[in-house]
């Protein structure tokens, strides 16, 4: 996709026309789409007028988040909204720090914002509030670390553990008779 | 897998009108499908319960392919990072790395030339016809119509050949490089994709000869997995499972990339929203896309131009030349180990056979990304599988499952 | 291909004449024609084995097209495809499920060796898990490899002494 410049720049004047500093957000103009910062308790308020207002943003297209160590606060929640109407997209971020990582959940807005917000659990340890069913999804439901922190080593920290303690239940022999 | 399926994993449903003293109804049972099975098309876990055939619930598990991709790439650095791509859809070949180059692309500020552009259309459609394949193919053999398997195969082998011959590899070939395409398409090529798209319509139509009004193909998808408009949104499905709705947003139409509005294409839609009309959006998509490859083809037959743009801070040189020439080997080792792009975010979506598929870029400058997201249609339309089997019938769980053609490798990443 | 008609080989390990080398030439021939799969497909090179199977490589004249998915009635393994730790716990299950005699490819590098993923969430190979009688390397490899592997494993079974005394 590729939104000319001009494109951006008038998008983002007519965003901040439109939300008008109501929710302590701030607008800019990203490389490619406006992008739209807000404090994570009016989250939930910005995203119902996005989503409902003119022109709704239906369509969340993707829900993650970013482990921006070592700022402070150190998680940033990133929303990408578009509304299939008016072919206009945009971002939205929020942010939470490290040791108070809880966002509001946005899966009364959007059903399919479940498991997205499942896997930024997973990977990052960011708990979302009002969420039905947060556990992991993509790790084993024992897993203890949360593997796209900057501090977790990419080859893992004794990533054979469950494995073995499972082998280790059922007293398997050893592989290779 | 943790540990076998307990009584207490289901006692919400011990209560049930009927139950225990109804001879009709028993207690609901907890049946395991996957994550090894012919049908759940990949590495997929459903814990469904279910009441004699009736789907009470389902909780898809996903992860069992989860291969830590996006932990790799803080690592690896972005070029590396390409073979990468390939591997997430891995039934399509080409579109995944064209949505990685194309972010790249525009956090690197490259321009692409036309040529470039025009093959990257060409095998970005021929991926697309290759993955339709599979989905018509395995829905087929699940569903009972075993000879569909074959038949998509066989031309599966031929869209091989032709990769082959560009590539050297029949699957996850990673030619997409930022910049442009590794290699150039020679004239023996063109006429492998001449001949293909010649000949692929009346295969189509075989293939419509013995699904689109048999009585069992109808039976088994019409009415199944049905989704509305609203709830396709909300759910946030994209690409034939949203288009089957009756929502006309491809990413091509909407924000074109590589030259998409230069191309004569329709983008079919269904207002029927089950299983039926996903597969009359693929096979309709079968079609058009053999439309766009062979106008690429006609295009790229006539043009001239390079296939890689020349940038030599981000653009890799010719692999032919890397090996005989210093300057080449040197800027080779630069921009593959410590190419930095600019700081900046950028989210870029393509249109892939299964939806909206693309990456969320965060560059801080340095040649280690902060953080790449692949966005993955996947997911999301597996999501959407207890919403639309709940209440159906245990073998309509095939059928749904086979509808929304989802890849595990794009979906665990 | 190994034949019927064998020369008996000496006794020298005791119990093995002339009837029991022509029955385990029996049996061999029988086992290695007759070998029905079983495609752990996990990943990518899932594709590449049904490709295989499909109509160019026809793994069905070498006998083995029963693909069966239910471990309890097959006896070659195809791990095809990356392996992660979550999922190993179901591999392994698998092939214990599998009776004997059984054997294991592991096809594709990402199950030789973990691929190009050596990070926190794959298996650095499934011999860390499982015995492996044939590693087939490619990312993933053509169906003829896995075709020629197949082949190796059939030379393999040809040359099994089990019913032989003492057992081995």
């Amino acid at each position: 996709m590729r939104i000319p410049p001009e494109d951006i720049a008038a998008q983002t004047e007519t965003l901040r026309g439109t939300l008008g500093g109501r929710f302590g957000e701030t607008v800019a103009a990203g490389a490619d789409m406006p992008v739209v910062e807000v404090p994570r308790e009016r989250v939930i308020e910005l995203l119902l007028d996005l989503r409902d207002g003119a022109p709704g943003h239906r369509h969340l297209s993707m829900l993650t988040a970013v482990d921006r160590m070592p700022a402070d606060p150190r998680f940033e929640v990133v929303y990408a909204l578009y509304s299939i109407e008016a072919n206009r997209w945009l971002r939205v971020n929020t942010r939470c720090g490290e040791f108070d990582a809880v966002v509001p959940s946005v899966t009364g807005l959007w059903p399919g914002a479940n498991w997205l917000e499942r896997e930024c659990f997973d990977m990052f340890g960011i708990r979302f509030d009002g969420h039905p069913d947060l556990r992991r999804i993509l790790m084993p439901e024992d897993f203890p670390h949360h593997p796209l922190r900057k501090e977790f080593p990419r080859e893992g920290i004794e990533p054979d553990r469950l494995y073995r303690d499972w082998a280790a239940q059922r007293a398997q022999p050893e592989p290779g008779r | 897998m943790s540990g076998t399926a307990t009584r207490s994993d289901f006692r919400q449903f011990e209560f049930m009108p009927g139950a225990p003293h109804d001879p009709l109804h028993g207690e609901p049972m907890l049946l395991n499908m996957g994550p090894q099975h012919p049908a759940t098309h990949g590495v997929l876990r459903l814990r469904i319960v279910i009441d004699g055939e009736v789907i009470l619930a389902v909780d898809p598990d996903v992860g069992y392919l989860h291969r830590g991709k996006e932990k790799m790439a803080e690592s690896l650095g972005w070029q590396k990072f390409f073979p990468h791509t390939d591997r997430m859809d891995y039934l399509t070949p080409v579109m995944p790395n064209l949505a990685f180059a194309l972010g790249l692309e525009k956090l690197a500020g490259v321009e692409v030339p036309e040529r470039a552009q025009a093959i990257r259309v060409m095998f970005s459609e021929l991926g697309r016809i290759a993955s339709h394949l599979i989905y018509t193919g395995t829905t087929g053999i699940d569903l009972g119509a075993v000879t569909m398997f074959f038949y998509c195969f066989r031309e599966r082998e031929r869209i091989y050949d032709i990769l082959d011959a560009w590539t050297g590899h029949r699957m996850n070939n990673t030619y997409v490089r930022l910049g442009g395409v590794a290699a150039d398409v020679t004239p023996r090529i063109l006429d492998m994709v001449d001949e293909f798209t010649r000949e692929f319509p009346s295969k189509v139509d075989e293939y419509e000869q013995l699904l689109t009004r048999n009585v069992i193909w109808v039976e088994r998808n019409r009415g199944v997995a049905r989704i509305s408009a609203e709830q396709a949104v909300a759910m946030g499905l994209t690409g034939p499972n949203l288009r089957a709705s009756g929502v006309a947003y491809d990413v091509r139409r909407a924000q074109p990339y590589c030259g998409y509005e230069t191309y004569d294409f329709e983008v079919p839609t269904s207002t029927d929203g089950d299983a039926y009309g996903r597969y009359l959006v693929r096979i309709a998509e079968l079609r058009e896309s053999c439309k766009i490859a062979r106008q690429a083809m006609e295009r790229l037959r006539g043009m001239r131009g390079d296939h890689l743009a020349h940038d030599t801070r981000y653009v890799l040189p010719r692999k032919d030349r890397v090996n005989d020439s210093m300057e080449e080997l040197i800027h080779q080792f630069k921009v593959v180990t410590a190419m930095a792009l600019p700081a900046g975010e950028v989210y870029q979506l393509i249109e892939s056979s299964k939806g909206e598929f693309g990456f969320f870029l965060v560059s801080d400058g340095t040649p280690n990304p902060v953080r790449v997201h692949a966005r993955s249609p996947s997911f999301v339309s597996i999501q959407a599988i207890p919403m639309l089997s709940e209440g159906r019938l245990l073998s309509d769980m095939v059928a749904v499952i086979g509808s929304l053609d989802f890849v595990m490798g794009e979906c665990d990443r | 291909m190994g034949s019927l008609v064998e020369a008996p080989v000496p006794t020298q390990e005791g119990g093995q004449g002339f009837f029991t080398t022509k029955l385990q030439s029996l049996v061999n021939w029988g086992r290695k024609n007759s070998l029905w799969p079983m495609p752990l497909g996990l990943s990518c090179c899932a594709i590449e084995m049904m490709a295989m199977v499909g109509p160019r490589f026809d793994l069905a004249r070498f006998g083995a097209e029963a693909m069966r998915f239910s471990p309890r009635q097959c006896d070659l393994m195809i791990v095809a495809g990356t392996l992660t730790w979550k999922m190993a716990r179901a591999a392994r299950t698998v092939y214990d499920q599998m009776p004997e005699p059984k054997w294991v490819i592991a096809m594709g590098v990402c199950s030789s060796s973990g691929g190009m993923y050596k990070n926190y969430a794959v298996v650095q190979g499934i011999d860390s898990i499982l015995p492996v009688d044939i590693y087939v390397p490619g990312c993933p490899p053509r169906p003829d490899a896995v075709i020629d592997a197949i082949m190796k494993i059939q030379k393999k079974i040809e040359q099994d002494r089990s019913l032989s005394w003492p057992r081995r």
